[in-house]
């Protein structure tokens, strides 16, 4: 059996993969799939966990996170879209009017 | 009867509501008889308080009525409640009686101006405080009436407010007893403190028994109370605020500024004379206050030429005998001028208005002359007044100030010589006025061929105050004296024994007090008919002392160097430079810092949302580093 400590190391790296999208792209497509693929990764160390202690709470927690996930796509990809309609742009540094 | 007498206060407190919501769609005519009626009303009921009050054994004439609880905060409450003794219905009977002989006078007298409604609405209003002022069974319901009837001063003084010279004495009235309301209500604070009560029984009973006779406190409670009458019955050192407040309606001066609300202070001492006798010293202050502004009044009553001024300085002077009386004991001898004082100052006063009204409204004396001839319905009224105010035998000024100087003779022999020069001072410029004004030669003729007599809504009640000027007098004859024995348990409910008189120097007194009041018209005739430049030459042999006199001591001026202008300097440093500098400076700085902050932390929000996120990051690592290192 695949040790758990796999698993966390994977979800850790992809966590961090994603955070480096998040942090360094500019495209908000980009980074908006960097986020997803964090989600992803915490979705990972939950059901590793789920696995380990064989406590079902984990994963139940896990459909959860993809419910809002699923949700979160949808308000973002229409937030995304309002703001191509606006600014005829994906980058993200265009995108500043909150500038102080 | 005695249970209904809320009555008295109903009626006025009715009159001044109606008038005052649906005075102007009533009419002029409407409010000019609604208002005396209501008065009239609360008369009656004066009338009919005081019958049955008569009709009770002595020692049952005082008694409560008690309205509804006023207040009650933890073991401090005060009920609103009505106290009808000798003392209270006397004080009842001369407030509604004048009161309502000025309402008459005032329809006819007030009839062209254009806010009638408003000035009926203010007298009624007058009525209202002055009676809860005198009827209160404790000193916070005074405090209110005392309160009252100062608003009312200081909104009828100042009802012809177009005029600066009548804003402006409003303005000095209210201001300068606002210095005497706080000593009265630093008196109150103490009797709380000390007693624990502020019902006048209550207070009689326990003064004597909680504080020592002559002890520190009720000195300081007694002085206090002094300090508020001066500045309520101007008197030295707050007496500089009446002379202005002449700049009224005439009316106005003769029940406010000269009948009624100006006697408060001395109606309070006699009230409070449990407190006094246990404070001799502060009686002697009171009398020596009152002797002092009775002589200083009056020399300055013979200097002016204005006739209001000249009642004005004579009202002050003749309240000053009212605290002569007080302050040596003789409670009932100051009560007993207040009353007589109320009908003839009166009277004087609504006698100045009727002439003023013939004149156009003009005031000085020495354009007057002659008008006997012309008024003389006025004339004869006006020298009813005047005599009772110098002291004529047999007319009521002569009974009532020889009283005071009776009871002054017994305790305080240098007060009684200073008040018998005043008494012929008194008659001096009493008819002064009456021999310039009416007789002799006119002086303006344009003027004179103006002058008409009133109408007989004025001069109605100028005979009945002429009658009640003479009458009045008669309650309080030495040696029988049925207002001594009348009042007397008012001022000592326990019953202490009537000090026994020597008749024989009462009526020696008597002659002398006669005598001085006849010199005195002896003099006004030699000064200002047979002989007019006497007082120029007197005058002229005075020299300073004469230009002080005249110019009144300077005390309006000293007033304003050492007071008004410090305060007014003050008022604008605090304004222009405190409050500029200071308050606004303190306000804007801490707004000004706030923006600075602001500025500064707006830099912080770059738009650069990778930068956010970062931060968002560094948090989260430094929050889950110092969960695992916790």
């Amino acid at each position: 059996m695949v040790p758990t400590s796999y698993f966390l190391i994977l979800s850790a790296l992809l966590f961090t993969i994603g955070t480096l999208g998040v942090l360094v792209r500019r495209n908000v497509l980009i980074i908006f799939m960097s986020v997803e693929m964090m989600l992803n990764a915490v979705n990972l160390s939950f059901a590793a966990l789920a696995r380990h202690f064989l406590d079902l709470n984990g994963q139940i927690f896990m459909l959860m996170v993809m419910v809002v996930a699923a949700a979160e796509v949808a308000v973002g990809l229409a937030i995304v879209m309002a703001v191509i309609r606006n600014k005829d742009t994906t980058n993200i540094e265009d995108v500043n009017l909150l500038k102080g | 009867m005695l249970d209904y007498a809320w009555l008295m206060l109903l009626f006025p407190a009715l009159g001044t509501l109606i008038i005052s919501l649906f005075g102007t769609r009533l009419g002029k005519r409407a409010v000019s008889i609604l208002a005396p009626a209501m008065v009239f009303l609360s008369f009656v009921v004066a009338v009919a308080a005081f019958v049955s009050l008569l009709g009770l054994p002595v020692d049952e004439r005082s008694r409560e009525v008690t309205l509804w609880r006023w207040m009650v905060v933890g073991n401090f409450s005060v009920d609103a409640a009505l106290l009808l003794d000798q003392l209270s219905i006397t004080m009842a009977l001369a407030v509604t009686c004048v009161g309502f002989l000025i309402h008459v006078y005032s329809a006819g007298y007030m009839h062209d101006d254009e806010r009638v409604p408003r000035y009926f609405a203010f007298l009624n209003l007058f009525i209202l405080a002055m009676l809860t002022l005198v009827l209160a069974n404790n000193y916070l319901l005074l405090f209110v009436g005392w309160e009252g009837v100062g608003l009312v001063s200081y909104l009828l003084i100042g009802f012809w407010f177009e005029k600066p010279a009548a804003a402006d004495a409003g303005k000095k009235a209210f201001i300068v007893n606002r210095v005497g309301d706080f000593g009265l209500l630093l008196a109150i604070m103490f009797i709380w403190t000390g007693i624990g009560s502020l019902r006048f029984a209550d207070v009689f009973a326990l003064a004597p028994q909680v504080w020592p006779a002559g002890s520190a406190v009720v000195g300081a409670v007694t002085l206090l109370m002094l300090l508020a009458s001066t500045g309520k019955s101007a008197q030295i050192p707050l007496y500089v605020w009446l002379p202005d407040a002449m700049e009224g309606p005439t009316p106005v001066s003769a029940l406010i500024h000269a009948a009624t609300m100006v006697t408060a202070g001395v109606y309070m001492i006699a009230r409070s004379a449990v407190l006094f006798d246990l404070a001799p010293a502060s009686g002697n202050w009171v009398a020596w206050v009152g002797v002092l502004t009775a002589f200083f009044a009056g020399t300055i009553a013979l200097t002016q030429t204005d006739l209001k001024r000249i009642l004005a300085y004579s009202t002050v002077s003749q309240l000053g005998f009212m605290f002569i009386a007080v302050g040596v004991g003789a409670y009932a001898a100051g009560i007993f001028h207040l009353v007589t004082h109320a009908f003839f100052k009166a009277l004087l006063f609504l006698s100045a208005g009727s002439v003023m009204h013939a004149l156009n409204g003009e005031l000085d004396i020495r354009k007057m002359g002659n008008l006997r001839v012309k008024l003389p319905t006025t004339y004869w009224t006006f020298l009813v007044g005047a005599a009772a105010l110098a002291g004529i035998p047999l007319f009521s000024g002569f009974f009532s100030k020889d009283a005071i100087l009776f009871a002054a003779f017994e305790k305080q022999l240098p007060v009684w010589i200073i008040g018998v020069i005043t008494a012929f001072i008194t008659a001096l410029y009493s008819f002064r006025m009456v021999f310039v004004t009416f007789w002799g030669q006119e002086r303006d003729r344009r003027l004179f061929n103006h002058a008409h007599e009133s109408p007989r809504v004025v001069t109605i009640p100028l005979i009945i105050l002429a009658v009640g000027a003479v009458l009045t007098g008669y309650i309080g004859l030495p040696a029988i004296s049925a207002i001594d024995g009348w009042l007397a348990p008012a001022f000592h409910p326990a019953g202490a024994a009537a000090e026994t008189h020597s008749v024989a120097l009462e009526l020696i007194l008597l002659v002398v007090s006669g005598l001085i009041a006849l010199a005195g018209v002896f003099a006004a005739y030699q000064a200002y008919m047979v002989d007019p430049d006497l007082p120029k030459r007197v005058r002229a042999s005075l020299g300073r002392v004469g230009r002080l006199v005249e110019n009144k001591y300077y005390i309006d001026e000293i007033y304003d160097m050492f007071v008004v202008n410090p305060l007014r300097d003050l008022g604008g440093w605090l304004g222009g430079v405190f409050d500029r500098r200071g308050i606004d400076g303190a306000v804007n700085g801490l707004a000004g810092v706030t923006g600075w902050l602001g500025a500064q932390a707006r830099r912080l929000q770059t738009g650069m949302v990778g930068l956010y996120a970062l931060a968002m990051l560094f948090g989260a690592v430094a929050l889950l580093a110092w969960l695992a290192t916790r």
